[in-house]
């Protein structure tokens, strides 16, 4: 098991309550999954600006002075807002891969969570709760945004082994379920130039999305080709900074139910994920069929 | 009328309420509100009531039911109704994957969809969905009927036994030793029996359906057993 949740914003009056909103659904999640819980939200973006975050096991130390050392390694402002063991790093959009190698020499051991304009993932080991009570994401507001709560069937239980997954600028994924053929792609993605941070499958089809996104293809498109190249049991939520996709394998044993309103899509691995949302005795409510890419874009 | 308010009481507790009702009883009609989608809403009652949920519900609601009859009133989580052994279930809404596996007994009728694996397994079971069954519907069904006014999807009936499937829609695709056969008087019979109990009289005619069954190909059959199927 895995718990899912995910929610695709239409109404903006709705856009400050969306953390608080993705937390209350996650932690209704749990008990399909205390391992390690993680979210991305995408939000605040702001013009001519980009966002790196990063994560330490020793923050203290590696954040100390991050913003300092890396304004004078790319020659720009940059701004840092450190969440316990995570960090938002803030910079100019045309120096986002600089300062990305500048931090690898400047803190080697800090992981890149996500990079892009708007998205933000915060991901720890522990229970939804705690996780979200650590990194305040009941306070973020943003248009979309993908929780996931873990029970580690095939790798380990980690920070970079929880999901959402980031593989690409503002993308990310989260899975429940198992792939079995996620060795082979892995192989055939590092020949192509993607690089892995850990063992995990869902990695694998998060950096299988991103390839295909960096071939040209779109989301749905991305998805579709999913279910010819992906084996296993899957049910992915994808987030893009413009978009939000749900598809499920042929056997579809792995549970999702969404429900669409006029101010939402939302997507949850059990109806009790939703029953809090705003107008939900009136959403439509559906089960996503298996083998079928569904996808929201703004 | 029993209420139980589930955004106030335990699960637990309703269960227990349910549980200690034991034959004859003055505590006929029970109304659950707030069910939020909770697990295992009334499973396991073994009682000739009333119980009618307020509101959708999550995996396992009515689980194991002997004589009670339980109305959802909205759509009902995976593993309805599973190895019911009598009584009734309604649901108005839909049901996810494997609503009515492995049941032996009473009848589950569903108003909107059932998703995939619908009466997999199933063992005496009646199931009547107004709407479409899920891929893999009555996997290794052994007896009983099912009744499906709409669509039936992927591999029906795959490694049937001796259940009897009706279908008044379009069938995807029939899994191994699934096979069409003939509506005979007996078979017109079982489906008006089946749509009148099922709330669904007027909807369709028993004419409009069509009858799978298994092959026996696939597994030992014996006409000598028949009887006892």
């Amino acid at each position: 098991m895995c718990g899912i949740v995910g929610l695709f914003l239409k109404d903006p009056k709705l856009e400050p309550h969306l953390g608080a909103m993705l937390t209350d659904m996650l932690i209704t999640m749990t008990d399909r999954g205390p391992d390690s819980a993680g979210i991305a939200i995408y939000g605040g973006a702001k013009d001519g600006l980009g966002k790196i975050t990063v994560q330490s096991a020793q923050p203290e130390r590696d954040f100390k002075d991050l913003d300092a050392d890396l304004h004078a390694a790319i020659g720009q402002p940059v701004a840092l807002l450190v969440k316990s063991t995570h960090a938002v790093i803030e910079v100019p959009l045309g120096q986002m891969d600089a300062a990305r190698s500048a931090l690898a020499h400047l803190r080697p051991e800090v992981k890149v969570m996500s990079a892009g304009d708007s998205i933000e993932i915060f991901k720890e080991v522990g229970l939804p709760k705690d996780v979200a009570r650590r990194f305040e994401v009941a306070k973020m507001h943003g248009t979309h945004g993908i929780g996931h709560t873990r029970m580690a069937t095939e790798s380990a239980v980690t920070t970079m082994g929880a999901h959402p997954f980031s593989t690409g600028p503002d993308q990310c994924l989260v899975h429940n379920g198992s792939l079995s053929n996620h060795n082979g792609l892995r192989r055939e993605l590092i020949r192509k130039g993607m690089t892995f941070e850990t063992q995990n499958d869902t990695e694998v089809a998060a950096a299988y999305v991103s390839q295909k996104l960096k071939e040209g293809e779109d989301l749905g498109t991305a998805l579709e080709s999913g279910l010819d190249d992906l084996d296993g049991f899957f049910t992915f939520v994808v987030g893009t900074k413009n978009g939000f996709g749900v598809v499920r394998d042929p056997i579809a044993c792995k549970p999702a139910v969404m429900a669409e309103t006029d101010q939402y899509v939302a997507f949850g691995s059990e109806y009790r994920a939703l029953v809090n949302l705003p107008g939900i005795e009136d959403a439509r409510v559906w089960e996503p069929e298996p083998a079928t890419v569904y996808f929201w874009e703004r | 009328m029993q209420t139980f308010d589930l955004g106030a009481e335990s699960l637990r507790a309703l269960n227990s309420s349910l549980h200690a009702l034991k034959g004859q009883t003055n505590m006929t009609e029970w109304e659950v509100i707030n069910p939020k989608g909770a697990h295992a809403i009334a499973a396991g009652v073994d009682a000739p009531v009333d119980i009618t949920v307020r509101g959708s519900t999550g995996y396992y609601c009515a689980g194991m039911n002997k004589q009670a009859t339980i109305r959802i009133k909205g759509s009902a989580g995976p593993g309805v109704a599973e190895n019911m052994m009598s009584g009734t279930v309604i649901i108005d809404g839909d049901a996810s994957q494997y609503a009515g596996a492995t049941g032996r007994g009473g009848l589950l009728v569903i108003k909107g969809n059932a998703s995939s694996r619908c009466g997999i397994s199933m063992k005496g079971i009646d199931i009547v969905v107004h709407g479409n069954i899920g891929h893999m519907s009555c996997f290794m069904a052994q007896s009983g009927n099912v009744l499906v006014l709409g669509n039936a999807g992927e591999a029906l009936g795959d490694s049937l036994y001796e259940a009897r499937i009706f279908v008044r829609g379009s069938v995807k695709s029939l899994g191994a030793d699934c096979i069409e056969k003939e509506m005979r008087d007996e078979h017109f019979l079982i489906v008006e029996d089946l749509l009148r109990r099922g709330e669904a009289e007027g909807k369709a005619k028993p004419e409009e359906f069509r009858r799978y069954g298994s092959a026996r190909k696939l597994y030992t059959f014996n006409i000598d057993n028949a009887s006892s199927y």
